[in-house]
């Protein structure tokens, strides 16, 4: 792999590279999802394009694919501008793309998926054995030989992703970008995938690779350009960036900070003494997350810490019982919790913050009132109402409590500041007075102040004895608020950190601590 | 090799032994049932059924539906009609009229459907009431047909069989068997299969019933083969009021009420998803086929309400219905 030693001069100085982007700027109302992005691709490279949510892998590969229109910068493709306006326009132009979602038809057949629109005709008479010859030999380019008359649903997802890369070949090859193919893909396979990407990078194709298994990364990519907040980090070769360096790159944090977590430790100690609230042995789901233990105590703030797509948010779903688990089993406060789901989840005092609040969580044109009251409600069944009085007061409690900005009860959330919605939904948890929160990122999205405000809260109910599991992209929060640590990587949980443990750093080479093979 | 074609054509194979099946069944039953005429007949009796039911078959395969054909040929029936006995109009031209305007009406539904992004169902309704309310207007009662030209196309066959130098006898028996109605169909037919599967407009209908997504983000032009699927339903329906007026020589405003639903039954029986994306325009040759040996059963029994042939159907569509989704199980579970 290493091909180029640290530190000297590239070895070969790329001419005119087959793709570069020049100050590519994107702007969403309210946010600038690319800020002057700088993206540069060589013929016969694999770059991979990395960064947690929001920062902006997916808008750059959308403005390069013209789905969104630029608001500035240059596309030059081999040296020349270029403005592609529709998927078609790209394709044309020979940049294709693979998604993670196969975008074929799953009922028409494996050679006929590969020439859908581009027939060759004789007589105004699609010719179906020129078809099936020119997909076998498509597919025979990747290594794959397999009956092409059959229905591409009767293959498994691996090959039908081979099948969606040998049209989107077959179309136009100059470059390929491949939007998080291995995803569902075993392992197996995805040696497969890697061994192909590796013939096409050889016969001198761009391949834009994204993903976010760090392993994956290693390697196959050649060279490595890291987003983040939709500004460019930087773009690095990946011999000469440590796996620590990229994740601290991607994050946001230098290697060097250990900003120790403060101010909760004294009650830790005690913690431990106590039975847990929650304990979880061999929990986990095919797909989603690796069997994991972890206990929380009462009285206690667990963080847990990972990467995009390490398997943070599928464990907390399995906890509170949005998925079932296939493997494992759960004691609450002792007692054996069989089945669950999320009604028994909140009966039995638990309650969820979901990451994305305005899908998951808002009911958008419902008053402040009837949001923060929802759970309550429904814990208690609708046959026993609330009154208009007894919702009143237990709103604007929590609207002075948690410090809500507004002007009434009753104004439709919709209208409020992110942070006040994020607040809302908080309150509506609070009210049913639970005794384990999962926050699953409570600070995304919100301004300065009203973080800090989440952060104090938190640490007031941890005070109460509320057991609370907190998630968050952000080392700081987690390190600030919690006192131990779960970290996952690649949807296995591989350390739990706590007391002197809990710091940037040492959760950092956690998660950048390559597979014991 | 028995399973991937059960897998490839298992819902039209379960239509073509159940279709094979009644056949038998009512030909071991009544007497006669068996014979060439009777044959024939289900291609010419149910010839404007199977006209509609093909350019269902295609709005089906798309993702859509089409609720507008039974008013389009009650709608183009009168006009046609009107066109000859009224205005006194050459019935050639008049039907070649009425095929312009179904055209042109399918194609400005497909246009709605796809501009705005409506369901088709609703778009397609309010053509029904269109249709229908059209018909109404353009004259309330049935009109007869009296022209020349209609008989004379009926005498056509035999005339062509007179032509080749076959025996008055043999003519006269082309004459009877040989209905230009059962023609059209067929013709129609052949027509409707070969686009289904020859051409890049049938493929093209296919992916965006199997899924409109996929189908943009490959590049195919699917709000062009959405508006060709309906001026194709359009055409098709119209030219099924056309046939309607040679099978009755004439027009009726209340003709082909309820046949929209006739027409789709016959294509989901024929193994066609309602979903799109899966079929055969064979298949709905099958579905009008077996809806054709309902009815001719119960005329020959006699006994029988032909409202059971209703019953029947109903029956039928359920059991398709569920067959179907059994298959589309057992494909799911073979990806996994």
């Amino acid at each position: 792999m290493a091909d180029q030693l640290t530190g000297q001069p590239v070895a070969h100085p790329p001419p005119t590279p087959l793709l570069e982007m020049r100050s590519v700027t994107k702007t969403f109302p309210g946010v600038a999802a690319l800020d002057r992005v700088d993206f540069t691709l060589r013929a016969g490279e694999i770059h991979a394009l990395m960064g947690e949510n929001g920062a902006g892998k997916s808008t750059l590969i959308k403005v390069l694919t013209g789905i969104h229109a630029r608001d500035g910068g240059d596309i030059l493709l081999a040296g020349k501008p270029v403005e592609p306006h529709s998927t078609i326009q790209a394709q044309k132009l020979g940049i294709s793309t693979v998604y993670q979602e196969i975008n074929l038809i799953p009922e028409l057949s494996v050679a006929e998926n590969v020439f859908l629109g581009r027939q060759p005709m004789k007589l105004g008479a699609i010719r179906w054995r020129s078809i099936r010859r020119g997909a076998e030999a498509a597919l025979a380019r990747l290594d794959l030989s397999i009956d092409v008359t059959r229905p591409l649903i009767s293959y498994s997802m691996a090959i039908q992703q081979m099948v969606a890369i040998a049209r989107a070949l077959d179309v136009s090859a100059r470059i390929l970008i491949l939007d998080e193919p291995t995803s569902s893909l075993d392992e197996n396979e995805v040696t497969q995938l890697f061994r192909v990407m590796r013939r096409l990078k050889d016969g001198g194709l761009g391949i834009v690779f994204i993903t976010h298994f760090i392993d994956q990364v290693y390697d196959v990519a050649d060279r490595i350009t890291v987003l983040r907040n939709g500004r460019l980090v930087g773009a690095y070769e990946t011999a000469e960036l440590p796996r620590i360096e990229l994740i601290a790159k991607m994050i946001g944090r230098s290697v060097s900070d250990e900003s120790a977590a403060e101010a909760h430790r004294e009650t830790e100690a005690d913690s431990t003494a106590k039975q847990p609230f929650v304990q979880v042995r061999g929990l986990g789901r095919r797909g989603a997350i690796a069997p994991f233990d972890l206990d929380i105590f009462p009285g206690e703030v667990v963080g847990m810490a990972g990467l995009l797509g390490s398997g943070r948010t599928e464990a907390a779903r399995l906890i509170f019982g949005l998925d079932r688990a296939d493997a494992g089993t759960m004691r609450i406060g002792g007692e054996p919790a069989k089945r669950t789901s999320v009604r028994r989840a909140i009966a039995r005092g638990f309650g969820f913050l979901p990451e994305d609040r305005g899908r998951q969580g808002l009911v958008p044109d419902l008053s402040l009132r009837e949001n923060i009251i929802l759970a309550l409600q429904a814990k208690r069944g609708w046959l026993r109402t609330l009154s208009r009085a007894r919702q009143t007061e237990i709103a604007e409690r929590f609207i002075k409590t948690l410090n809500i900005d507004t002007t009434d009860t009753d104004k439709p959330i919709r209208l409020l500041s992110g942070g006040n919605q994020q607040k809302a939904i908080l309150a509506r948890w609070l009210a049913t007075e639970p005794a384990l929160l999962i926050l699953d990122e409570p600070t995304r999205g919100i301004d300065v102040g009203a973080k800090a405000e989440i952060q104090r809260l938190i640490a007031r109910l941890r005070r109460d004895g509320m057991a609370i599991l907190f998630i968050s992209s952000e080392l700081e929060e987690v390190v600030q608020s919690s006192g131990r640590v779960m970290v996952l990587r690649d949807r296995v949980k591989v350390a739990e950190l706590c007391g002197e443990d809990v710091n940037e750093g040492r959760i950092m080479h956690t998660i950048a601590e390559a597979h014991v093979a | 090799m028995i399973a991937r074609l059960m897998r490839q054509y298992g819902t039209l194979a379960a239509t073509a032994v159940v279709c094979a099946l009644l056949y038998v069944i009512a030909g071991v039953r009544y007497e006669y049932f068996f014979s060439w005429r009777v044959f024939f007949a289900f291609f010419s009796d149910n010839a404007f059924l199977g006209i509609a039911a093909v350019g269902m078959t295609f709005v089906i395969l798309s993702g859509g539906i089409d609720l507008s054909v039974g008013a389009m040929i009650g709608c183009a029936s009168i006009i046609i009609a009107t066109l000859v006995e009224v205005a006194g109009w050459h019935p050639a031209m008049a039907v070649l009229c009425v095929l312009v305007l179904g055209t042109l009406f399918g194609a400005s539904m497909g246009g709605l459907i796809h501009r705005f992004a409506l369901p088709p169902f609703i778009v397609t309704l309010a053509g029904m009431f269109l249709a229908r309310g059209v018909g109404f207007v353009v004259h309330q009662e049935s009109i007869s047909i009296e022209h020349q030209f209609y008989p004379a196309i009926l005498d056509l066959p035999a005339g062509l069989a007179r032509a080749a130098h076959l025996s008055d006898d043999a003519a006269q028996l082309v004459g009877l068997f040989v209905q230009p109605t059962a023609v059209v169909f067929l013709l129609v037919l052949a027509v409707g299969i070969y686009l289904a599967h020859m051409t890049r407009f049938g493929r093209n209908t296919y992916a965006v019933g199997g899924s409109e997504d996929s189908a943009l983000l490959m590049g195919l032009p699917v709000g062009r083969t959405k508006v060709q699927v309906y001026a194709l339903s359009g055409f098709c329906s119209a030219l099924a009021g056309a046939v309607y007026t040679l099978y009755t020589f004439s027009g009726n405003p209340t003709a082909g009420t309820m046949l929209e639903l006739d027409a789709i039954a016959a294509v989901v029986i024929g193994g066609t998803l309602l979903t799109g994306g899966v079929g055969y325009v064979a298949g709905t040759l099958l579905g009008v086929l077996i809806f054709g040996i309902i009815q001719t059963a119960i005329n020959f029994d006699g006994s029988l309400s032909s409202w059971w042939t209703r019953i029947a159907i109903g029956f039928l569509l359920l059991i398709f219905i569920l067959l179907q989704r059994l298959l589309q199980r057992t494909l799911g579970n073979a990806s996994t």
